[in-house]
């Protein structure tokens, strides 16, 4: 008997903190991030900026459920499965990483929940399927970015591009949308490699980009792996132009980078040169906001891929009250509602640009989601 | 392809084959006397690497209070082992030795501005971190079911590998990190320039064979773990300590392991989660070796190494598939050509 009072006592605060945690909340939000695992350096600043997402909503307490996935596709799944069967989720943000968000879409499509994917791949809603209806992401298109390097390079005379980007969906989309858009401006391609992202090594793949001899290099790789081909370029005596995608765009590539990232351009959303920014820009003040209040928590700045969660929390913000006029949370119709909600966005603010949602376009950003920035005397330098 | 392209691939592939070289000596070692597949090598490089690049950077170590935590469970389960024998709890001085050493190396490394230390010494500070984690590894998870089958000894190898990659995200954060070369000089011959951290890395390694061959074939200590590893029953008639033998292979695997990641750390950045790959490719080196022979553990690191780089440059894509797919026809070969005998179990 005394053996069991324990066990019974835990029972019933267990029991008493689920129930009170399901009176509490009107609208759950399933939050899955990769905060451990090889993608830990995106998924970190994303779970910190769950904490900051705005809690109550048109007068409804939203609560976010965080559940890592340890970048394991497989354990997002199992991950978003749960917080759909358990929790009984009205909207989702996550995963972190593309492949993961690529095998999620599935099941949030089949449960009817709608699904903020903070990842770079643009496959997560193109083409645009019966499933992707579901799905919006909050970074970027590459062909955004894309197409203001290009314009860049046209605009200072490049006339051959070597490209290297890593084996994996966010080198394979990015490798696609290059070749596309320089061939359209007149740009010849002339090196297209390849590497991994736990690569020790690039000596291979940089030889051949040098016997190509290029104008101009591009390089597309999420996070700090994006510095190890130029460094080697440099190192072998590389004298070209250097661009980057909004997948360097982390202080973590300036500190591994050093002097070797001098003069690197490339395209990111403002969160970089935030104090550079003209006060007219319309995501300025958001995203000072967001710094702000992601450093009065944390006491650091946040990477760029925090701020994907934290517009996602301001689509939900912005679409929940227009769904709670239709029906009640928690049911199906109530999440197909905030669905439509999303997808009608229109000229929200948030702090990487302002979305613009329309059936076929998921991802809503145009040319103000974007600046040009280059690496001057070892800091982001927006460029005029 | 000209003579140059060629030299400089040479060249990467036998600086990684160096490295990959030393992990496959390591795993043999630890293989041939413990039984144990060390899937934490790689970790060790990792460790290793990233606890240099944090005392350059002049950032406390979180790492030592790993050394702190498992000294504390070490000495835990000592005196649980010694409660249940007749001789009841007496406090050793060896005891009170093994919780003072990461305490004191903890509060020389709070007191220390590690930052300004000349790098030999960096090195060796990183060296009494991460070296005295093998031996504590072998203690607290592996000297308890040192007569478990191989299987299960893999599958713990495995858990230690996960929670060490677990850990080294808390110690170390999700960033990559390198660490300044040795030397900054180069040597410019008529095809190719020679970097000193090539010669470094190529001269360590050498010289760690030839120091680790002299150990074995001329001093006591080699020649009882020698004996362990031939057989293990037979050593143990003979004297040998299967606790000493597991410790000293393990202290050697932590010890090759810090020194590799140190070597390597300012060629490229590691990351907390680099070390499995690189010691997966000395693993493929050490199953080229049969997992018996030494030399032609090497020796395959040496080819993995180079048919790394050379892949790359022709497929780039296809890189890890081709050295992966390496291992395939080398077991296939070992298997047809060589008498399996069936060791006791």
């Amino acid at each position: 008997m005394l053996k069991t009072l324990p066990t019974l006592a835990l029972c019933s605060i267990t029991a008493l903190s689920l129930l009170s945690t399901s009176a509490s909340a009107q609208i759950k939000v399933g939050v899955v991030a990769s905060s451990t695992g090889p993608v830990a350096s995106v998924g970190i600043p994303q779970k910190n900026t769950a904490a900051l997402l705005p809690t109550t909503v048109a007068g409804l307490s939203v609560e976010y459920i965080t559940l890592d996935d340890a970048s394991d596709p497989t354990a997002s799944v199992t991950a978003v499965k749960k917080l759909i069967s358990e929790q009984k989720i009205d909207a989702l943000i996550g995963p972190s990483g593309s492949p993961n968000a690529m095998g999620v879409i599935q099941f949030a499509a089949e449960a009817g929940v709608p699904m903020l994917a903070p990842v770079g791949t643009a496959s997560v809603v193109l083409p645009m399927t019966e499933q992707k209806k579901w799905v919006f992401k909050t970074t970027q298109n590459d062909e955004i970015i894309a197409d203001a390097l290009i314009a860049h390079m046209v605009k200072n005379g490049v006339k051959t591009l070597a490209f290297i980007g890593t084996a994996d969906p966010y080198g394979e989309n990015w490798s696609k949308v290059v070749e596309a858009l320089a061939l359209k401006h007149g740009i010849k391609v002339v090196a297209n490699e390849k590497y991994q992202r736990s690569d020790t090594s690039v000596t291979g793949q940089t030889l051949k980009i040098i016997g190509a001899k290029p104008d101009a290099v591009l390089i597309a790789a999420p996070g700090g792996p994006s510095v190890l081909p130029q460094a080697a370029l440099v190192d072998k005596g590389y004298k070209g132009r250097f661009y980057q995608t909004h997948g360097a765009a982390l202080q973590d590539f300036l500190k591994l980078g050093g002097k070797k990232v001098e003069g690197t351009i490339l395209a990111a959303s403002l969160m970089l040169v935030l104090d550079q920014v003209a006060d007219s820009h319309p995501s300025k003040k958001v995203a000072a906001d967001y710094v702000a209040a992601y450093e009065q928590k944390y006491g650091q700045k946040p990477a760029t891929f925090g701020a994907n969660v934290y517009d996602a929390g301001l689509l939900l913000a912005a679409a929940i009250p227009v769904a709670a006029g239709k029906a009640k949370p928690g049911t199906a119709e109530f999440r197909a509602a905030l669905r439509d909600a999303l997808e009608s966005t229109k000229e929200l603010v948030a702090t990487q640009g302002v979305y613009n949602m329309t059936p076929a376009d998921h991802c809503g950003f145009d040319e103000r989601g974007r600046e040009l920035i280059t690496v001057k005397n070892g800091q982001w330098t927006l460029l005029p | 392809m000209d003579m140059q392209i060629a030299l400089i691939l040479g060249q990467d592939g036998i600086i990684n084959g160096a490295i990959y070289a030393l992990l496959a000596l390591s795993i043999l070692l630890v293989f041939t006397v413990t039984r144990v597949l060390l899937i934490p090598q790689g970790e060790f490089v990792a460790f290793g690497a990233l606890t240099m690049a944090t005392l350059q950077a002049g950032e406390p170590v979180k790492l030592v209070w790993l050394l702190v935590a498992l000294a504390i469970a070490e000495a835990f389960s000592e005196l649980m082992l010694m409660r249940r024998t007749a001789q009841g709890i007496r406090i050793s001085s060896s005891l009170v030795l093994k919780l003072a050493y990461p305490l004191a190396l903890a509060a020389a490394l709070y007191h220390l501005n590690a930052a300004t230390l000349p790098m030999l010494v960096q090195a060796f500070l990183t060296l009494l971190i991460i070296v005295p984690l093998g031996p504590q590894l072998y203690r607290l998870f592996f000297q308890p079911i040192a007569n478990a089958p191989s299987l299960i000894l893999l599958i713990v190898a495995i858990a230690v590998h996960v929670a060490l990659v677990g850990i080294g995200l808390l110690a170390f954060g999700p960033g990559g990190a390198s660490t300044t070369p040795f030397s900054e000089a180069n040597f410019e011959f008529e095809l190719l320039t020679l970097n000193s951290q090539t010669l470094w890395v190529v001269g360590t390694s050498v010289l760690l064979i030839v120091v680790l061959y002299v150990f074995f074939n001329r001093t006591i200590y080699g020649k009882a773990l020698r004996a362990a590893a031939v057989n293990r029953t037979g050593a143990r008639l003979m004297g040998i300590s299967p606790v000493f033998a597991g410790k000293a292979s393990f202290f050697l695997a932590s010890l090759i392991g810090a020194l590799s990641g140190i070597l390597i750390a300012p060629i490229t950045a590691i990351y907390f989660d680099s070390g499995f790959l690189i010691s997966l490719k000395g693993f493929i080196g050490a199953i080229i070796g049969g997992l018996v022979s030494y030399p032609l553990a090497a020796v395959g690191a040496i080819i993995v190494g180079l048919l790394e780089a050379f892949s790359a440059f022709w497929a780039s894509d296809y890189k890890d598939v081709i050295v992966f797919t390496l291992i395939i026809p080398f077991l296939l070969w070992r298997s047809l050509t060589s008498h399996h005998v069936e060791e006791e179990e």
